[in-house]
């Protein structure tokens, strides 16, 4: 059984809600992120998205955008991001890895080898927010063969769409809060909650929400109605303002400190 | 002939529309409007008003006599794109697209732009039509294109610095569907070349194929026959697609696209995407990208800025691997001279886009037979570029 689906089996016995962080791998180096993703589950973090440094990231906000530019200085290749996986395994650490990837690295990989890899690395789900289901014919024929969940977005704008992008979906569905690109925002989109309601009736499968969730009143908001409560950047900015802490050894654990106990207070 | 694009947007296995959830109902909504009011006769009669009366159009098809003697081969022929209302044939796709965004009741465009001409004919339209407008540049650009910057203000633009990635060209695209995605309701993003998702490529060369229906309708009458060639410069491609579309059926026809070589192929410093790139996705479709072997995309170089971009058009993929058309390139030093030797044997400073194309027909006509005939896409005038070519030739000419 997929780690994805049994994190949901078992949080749904405890009645709680998963918390979903992500963040951008080798931001701002390979064993930072590492010693970060350590960090995140001891703060109860319930799965995590290792997010894949890319040029042109269409569906991200200027947060995302920065770690993404400095990865990339240090030439962090999505070879990298996937063998982080193996560590942080190697590390002891069990959440499910959720890879979140733009296409064009992986179609440069080569689709099977990339399968190949993340399967053999722990991955368990993936993400590719700009493969929607008019392209996604391969790459799902491919992720169910290996058993890696292709987690889909559906957006308060897919109307008639949302029940063709339901019924294909494993893992659960990643429902966009708003429209527009990640990051910190104050107000949702009008009519979200029909749009989830809209979104839960159409699966089975457990439903998360992300884009510009960033305190805790906003994860309680949502505690009740989705299975998961995924947040990018709001911590992606706490690790860029931990960086100088994070650079420096003698402040590396206070830097990880800051970033925990941000996770934690998310969680309530 | 298969007609290309099919339903998905796909030309042969380019194209495509890969982008975010986010906006696919949006381009969905754009697809159906367009599909609606091509096919409406009061759309394209307003369209056509527009552009004969506003924009000036037929642009003329000129034998360049003493150019063709200089050469000494073929008989070289202009479409003049360069007599276009606001200088180059931006505004062929900027009139179609502006109408069909007040037909689909949007109040508000926006619109990316590189070198500013796109931005230029966008904000032109747009206060033609009495919509809102929001031109995204990149910031590096913006200090180099002062004068394109002004203009579009004096037009009633906005013009949105863009600071992210390389702030050039490719970031003002990824900005401008970024900032679609949160504003669709009352805004249309008028795309300004033959990129991006579907509909985008067919839509634009669609808006853009009167280039190469008029250059067909002028050339037959001239020489009573088609051309042995038809050379055009492609960035994204749209003027490119503009003229060769129409020829793609006359087998006899050679169609050849000029890329920019920059400081030359075998550097780090061009924008030689078909002759450097491979199969990617890049801006929402699948097509020849400029990239690194792990798939970034790789900023761009070109003299002139509107080649200056890491991707081109999809169905320039489809043409090139199919063996319809072929493409070269030509370096900016190359593409300089043919400038000047333009201006001095015709009288005619074409843009530094334009100049790629006249830069490979100063290799081709000499090649041919003096029967021969070839038409050359002069997409641009060279205005906009005079102060940067007095920079690049130290103020002697």
């Amino acid at each position: 059984m997929n780690l994805i689906d049994q994190a949901f089996a078992r949080l749904k016995a405890e009645g709680r809600t998963a918390l979903i962080p992500f963040l951008t791998v080798g931001d701002p180096d390979l064993s930072t992120t590492l010693a970060i993703i350590k960090q995140l589950e001891q703060s109860g973090a319930d799965m995590i998205e290792l997010g894949v440094p890319y040029s042109d990231p269409l569906a991200d906000g200027p947060v995302i955008q920065r770690a993404s530019e400095r990865a990339l200085r240090s030439q962090i290749t999505l070879l990298d991001c996937i063998e982080l996986a193996a560590q942080v395994r190697e590390a002891g650490v069990k959440m499910p890895l959720i890879l979140f990837t733009y296409y064009n690295p992986v179609l440069q990989f080569g689709l099977k080898p990339f399968f190949e890899l993340v399967k053999s690395k722990g991955i368990s789900g993936l993400i590719i927010p700009d493969l929607p289901i008019e392209e996604d014919e391969e790459v799902r024929a491919l992720s169910e063969a290996y058993d890696i969940h292709l987690i889909p977005l559906v957006a308060p704008t897919s109307n008639d769409r949302v029940a063709r992008i339901t019924s294909k979906a494993r893992g659960f569905i990643y429902c966009v809060s708003s429209l527009g690109v990640t990051g910190v925002r104050s107000d949702f989109h009008t009519g979200i909650d029909q749009f989830l309601a809209t979104v839960k009736a159409s699966t089975d499968l457990p439903i998360g929400i992300g884009f510009g969730i960033s305190s805790r009143e906003q994860v309680e908001r949502f505690e009740g109605q989705c299975d998961a409560v995924i947040v990018g950047s709001a911590i992606v900015r706490k690790i860029e303002e931990a960086i100088p802490l994070l650079e420096n050894e003698e402040t590396r654990a206070q830097g990880l400190a800051a970033i925990g106990e941000f996770v934690a207070s998310l969680k309530g | 002939m298969i007609q290309v694009p099919d339903v998905n947007g796909r030309f042969g296995k380019f194209g495509g529309r890969y982008v975010p959830e986010t906006l696919m109902n949006a381009l969905l909504e754009l697809e159906e409007a367009y599909a609606h009011y091509s096919k409406a006769p009061d759309f394209q009669a307003e369209v056509r008003e527009l552009l004969y009366k506003y924009s000036g159009r037929p642009t003329s098809l000129y034998y360049a006599k003493r150019l063709s003697e200089h050469l000494g081969g073929a008989k070289v022929y202009l479409k003049r794109e360069d007599l276009n209302h606001t200088g180059a044939h931006k505004i062929n796709n900027t009139i179609g697209q502006g109408v069909l965004a007040k037909r689909m009741g949007k109040t508000k465009i926006i619109a990316e732009t590189g070198a500013g001409q796109h931005g230029v004919a966008s904000a032109t339209i747009a206060a033609l039509l009495g919509l809102e407008c929001k031109v995204f540049m990149g910031e590096e650009d913006m200090k180099r294109q002062q004068l394109n910057v002004f203009r579009m203000n004096l037009l009633g633009s906005e013009v949105v610095p863009v600071t992210s990635g390389t702030r050039t060209l490719k970031d003002a695209c990824n900005e401008t569907l970024r900032y679609w995605v949160s504003h669709v309701d009352d805004t249309f993003y008028i795309l300004g070349s033959v990129t991006g998702p579907h509909p985008y490529p067919m839509m634009v060369r669609d808006f853009q194929r009167i280039i190469g229906d008029e250059a067909r309708e002028q050339i037959l009458k001239e020489e009573g026959r088609l051309p042995d060639y038809v050379v055009a410069a492609v960035g994204g491609g749209s003027n490119a697609m503009g003229i060769f579309y129409p020829f793609v059926g006359d087998e006899g026809v050679k169609l050849l696209g000029v890329e920019a070589a920059g400081r030359g192929v075998e550097t780090e410093e061009h924008a030689a995407t078909m002759t450097k790139g491979r199969h990617g996705v890049f801006q929402g479709s699948l097509s020849y990208v400029l990239q690194d072997q792990y798939g970034q995309v790789q900023p761009a170089h070109s003299i002139s800025a509107g080649l200056d971009y890491p991707g081109i058009g999809p169905e320039h993929a489809y043409l090139k691997d199919s063996g319809r058309a072929d493409y070269v390139p030509i370096t900016d030093a190359e593409a300089l001279e043919a400038l000047q030797l333009l201006s001095r044997t015709e009288g005619i400073i074409p843009a530094l886009e334009s100049a790629h194309a006249i830069a490979q027909t100063l290799k081709l006509a000499p090649t041919l037979g003096k029967d021969q005939v070839v038409v050359v896409s002069l997409s641009g005038r060279g205005d906009k570029d005079v102060e940067a070519i007095m920079g690049y030739l130290g103020g002697q000419s």
